[in-house]
């Protein structure tokens, strides 16, 4: 590790951190349709947008109507994703030709960027028309993490309200994320980016004759409007086949600084929004802690691991220094590392260097990270309500070792939260263990693995807990692009959101209907380093225990083999 | 549900115009007035004004007389840009490294960088640290017999120096200086 190594490492934590409070408390009251300093400018159109649609902003929903205007929703998202990519041969905005895709393909991608997976069996440059990346990609890589705040907030609610049947309005909280959340940041970042060198243009790619005569195409297109998005939103699908490695995507050490940043920077600041919700900045903190304590683990894991030298090259005569293949120079081990390690503890999924030639043990972290379901910080919202329910789990498990009725901020948990609790653990492991189980066991789709030995099964093991954890990194040596996969971890992203979404939103309601138990001695206290602990605990155990016979086969055979 | 079917609509093409059209259109705007270089790929002309390629994309050289970039998994390519994606444990990236290693010492002196026998993420790559740049010195020196200080100036000139990465110097920049420079062409030899 250098200095600037440890200079980056530094400024990341400064621009994720230092905002979090202010930003929380903004997006606390953006939500909630208080007066903030865009209200002035937004209002308008935001009032414009009820207007036009028919909707009653102060109309609230149950659990009930907001999870079937939220289906609704994805629904309607979802055909009109699938016939653009289908059809965007005949559409406009389309300087390169190119054709539609075929229908396997075109699911997958629909049900990769509604879900907020972003994960990309194809490459852009070579596949997408600007039509269908600006208008089909990008529009949900607004609204789906809008769809994560949405659902993150209708639960805070429900944890802080008492006797109350509604949760929120869907249709309101969707708007708000979007307008006041994410589109003033994205607008920010993203002329920041141009300015390091990120192309924004409709015009068609460039020919370039190169110094030694040979022809080069240069892509083009709104890329940077797109990268903000894409990493503002954790989404993670790159404008570019190889995602923020491309010198166009990602061109210097401060556009990387600035677009790591960009992926924890909401889910950060949403820690505290919980805090105002239930009137208690004390939770957050603990909840921050214990997100800061598993990042900070992972990261100095993956730090060391990549900066070991590849013990197969031992005997070459080549500098014996950690792994660049598969890095950029501009970026180094640290800068891909720290990416790593930040693009899975979100479900961002976006990379600077390509995961399949991590080291075995580099490479498990980010597996890891995604196996525990993605709580440490998170998708914009998804990673906070995944974390609750950590909370709650550990809440729970707390009430039985004091025989108590485990109660969280005065509400009780009972069986029927409980029941659904137990519902969302079963998400991860059937997605992950039994989808890759049948992908590789299956000869044909087993194909797909393109390195020997147990790199090959993490490979597809990395594929199918990517699409369940709606991150959408991938060992990208993997063949993904076939009818089988393209289904099969279509179905695995459908499983991972709406495994989630609907117990949540469930809970959400059932707790916002509770009473308020007042708060006693015999409480038990869920902030302090005790319950950091015992929260830490519990998700290291709970959400990780179930994978680590899966990992044994894959990179921990892979690093004992060596 | 289907009563939520008319709100899901209208939104749906509410924000398709505000972040699918409105956006996209803003920034592209702003982008093009304030940064028009970057905007368009940061594109480099020669004389006659035609476009030599990208300032931000690596290109191909090969031969000893010019600085040469980190290998490329994709051959260069720019449709589409790839990685080798061979897993460390993959006998076939020890042997590629052994292989290129094998030919890259009979241009300079053991141990060869690893930046010089590894394939980048992008396979476009246009960078090299400047260590893995003056092992390159040597043999550009002697093909097109310069003496080496001035190479090494050169590359001093060009070291793009950050407090959050790693030091690098562009490869392309190096061989457009190399190619332009009169100081150059005028000790050039014909190769």
């Amino acid at each position: 590790m250098q200095l600037q190594d440890y200079g980056l490492i530094l400024a990341f934590f400064v621009l994720v951190l230092a905002p979090a409070p202010w930003l929380g408390r903004y997006l606390y009251r953006a939500m909630e349709g208080e007066r903030t300093l865009l209200t002035p400018l937004l209002q308008p159109l935001e009032r414009a947008c009820y207007r036009f649609a028919g909707i009653d902003r102060k109309r609230e929903q149950d659990w009930k109507t907001y999870a079937l205007a939220l289906l609704a929703f994805t629904l309607a998202s979802l055909l009109t994703l699938f016939a653009i990519l289908l059809l965007q041969g005949v559409l406009p905005l389309n300087p390169q030709q190119l054709p539609g895709l075929e229908w396997t393909l075109a699911f997958n991608t629909a049900v990769s960027f509604v879900t907020n997976t972003n994960w990309q069996a194809y490459s852009g440059e070579a596949a997408l028309s600007y039509f269908s990346q600006a208008v089909g990609l990008a529009v949900q890589n607004f609204v789906s993490p809008a769809v994560g705040l949405a659902i993150l907030v209708a639960f805070s609610r429900g944890i802080a309200r008492k006797s109350s049947a509604g949760i929120g309005n869907f249709w309101v909280d969707l708007t708000r994320a979007t307008l006041y959340g994410l589109l003033p940041l994205c607008l920010i970042l993203a002329l920041l980016l141009v300015w390091q060198g990120v192309p924004q243009t409709f015009m068609d790619y460039a020919q370039a004759k190169t110094l030694l005569g040979a022809d080069q195409t240069i892509p083009l297109g709104p890329a940077a409007s797109q990268i903000a998005i894409k990493q503002l939103g954790t989404n993670g699908g790159g404008f570019f086949g190889v995602n923020s490695a491309h010198p166009f995507e990602n061109p210097t050490a401060l556009s990387n600084l600035l677009e790591l940043a960009a992926i924890l920077l909401i889910p950060a600041a949403l820690v505290f929004s919980f805090g105002h919700y239930v009137r208690d900045l004390r939770q957050s903190r603990a909840i921050l802690a214990c997100m800061l304590i598993l990042f900070v683990i992972g990261l100095g894991v993956t730090l060391w691991a990549e900066h070991q030298p590849n013990p197969a090259l031992a005997a070459l005569p080549i500098e014996q220094a950690g792994s660049m293949e598969g890095k950029e120079s501009r970026f180094g081990v640290a800068g891909s590392a720290l990416w790593a390690v930040t693009t899975t503890a979100a479900s961002n999924g976006s990379v600077n260097a390509m995961h399949d030639s991590f080291s075995a043990i580099g490479g498990l972290v980010p597996m890891f990270n995604m196996m525990l379901g993605e709580v440490i910080f998170g998708g914009v919202g998804a990673g906070l309500y995944g974390m609750l329910l950590f909370v709650l789990i550990a809440v729970f498990l707390a009430g039985l070792m004091i025989g108590r009725t485990p109660e969280y901020l005065g509400k009780k948990l009972e069986a029927r939260e409980v029941r659904l609790l137990v519902a969302t653990l079963l998400v991860m492991p059937v997605g992950v263990l039994v989808l890759s189980a049948l992908a590789v066991s299956l000869p044909g789709p087993a194909a797909s693995i393109t390195n020997p030995g147990a790199h090959g099964f993490s490979q597809a093991l990395y594929a199918y807990t990517s699409g369940t954890a709606n991150n959408g990194s991938a060992f990208a040596g993997f063949g993904a692009n076939t009818p089988f996969h393209n289904l099969l971890i279509g179905l695995a992203m459908l499983l991972g959101r709406f495994g989630y979404i609907l117990p949540i939103l469930a809970i959400a309601g059932s707790l916002a209907a509770k009473k308020r138990a007042p708060l006693n001695d015999n409480s038990f206290p869920t902030h302090g380093p005790l319950f950091v602990t015992l929260l830490t605990l519990t998700i290291l155990l709970v959400g990780g225990l179930t994978f680590l016979p899966a990992l044994a086969l894959g990179p921990l055979a892979e690093h004992l083999a060596f | 549900m289907l009563k939520q079917f008319r709100p899901a609509i209208a939104m749906l093409g509410l924000m398709t115009l505000i972040t699918g059209v409105a956006y996209p259109l803003l920034v592209t705007t702003v982008a093009q007035v304030v940064f028009p270089e970057q905007a368009n790929g940061s594109l480099l002309r020669n004389e006659q004004g035609q476009v030599v390629g990208s300032a931000l994309l690596a290109q191909n050289f090969e031969g000893a007389r010019w600085f040469q970039p980190r290998p490329s998994a994709a051959g260069f390519a720019t449709v589409a840009s790839g990685a080798s994606n061979l897993a460390q444990s993959n006998p076939a990236l020890a042997e590629r490294i052994a292989q290129d290693a094998q030919r890259l010492l009979g241009e300079g002196s053991a141990p060869v960088p690893l930046e010089l026998v590894t394939t980048s993420a992008s396979g476009l790559d246009p960078h090299l640290t400047p260590a893995a740049a003056r092992w390159q010195v040597a043999r550009i020196a002697a093909a097109r017999q310069l003496p080496s200080a001035s190479l090494e100036r050169l590359i001093e000139q060009h070291t793009e120096r950050s407090m959050i990465g790693p030091d690098v110097v562009n490869v392309l920049a190096l061989n457009l200086a190399l190619a332009d420079n009169r100081a150059f062409a005028e000790n050039e030899s014909t190769p």
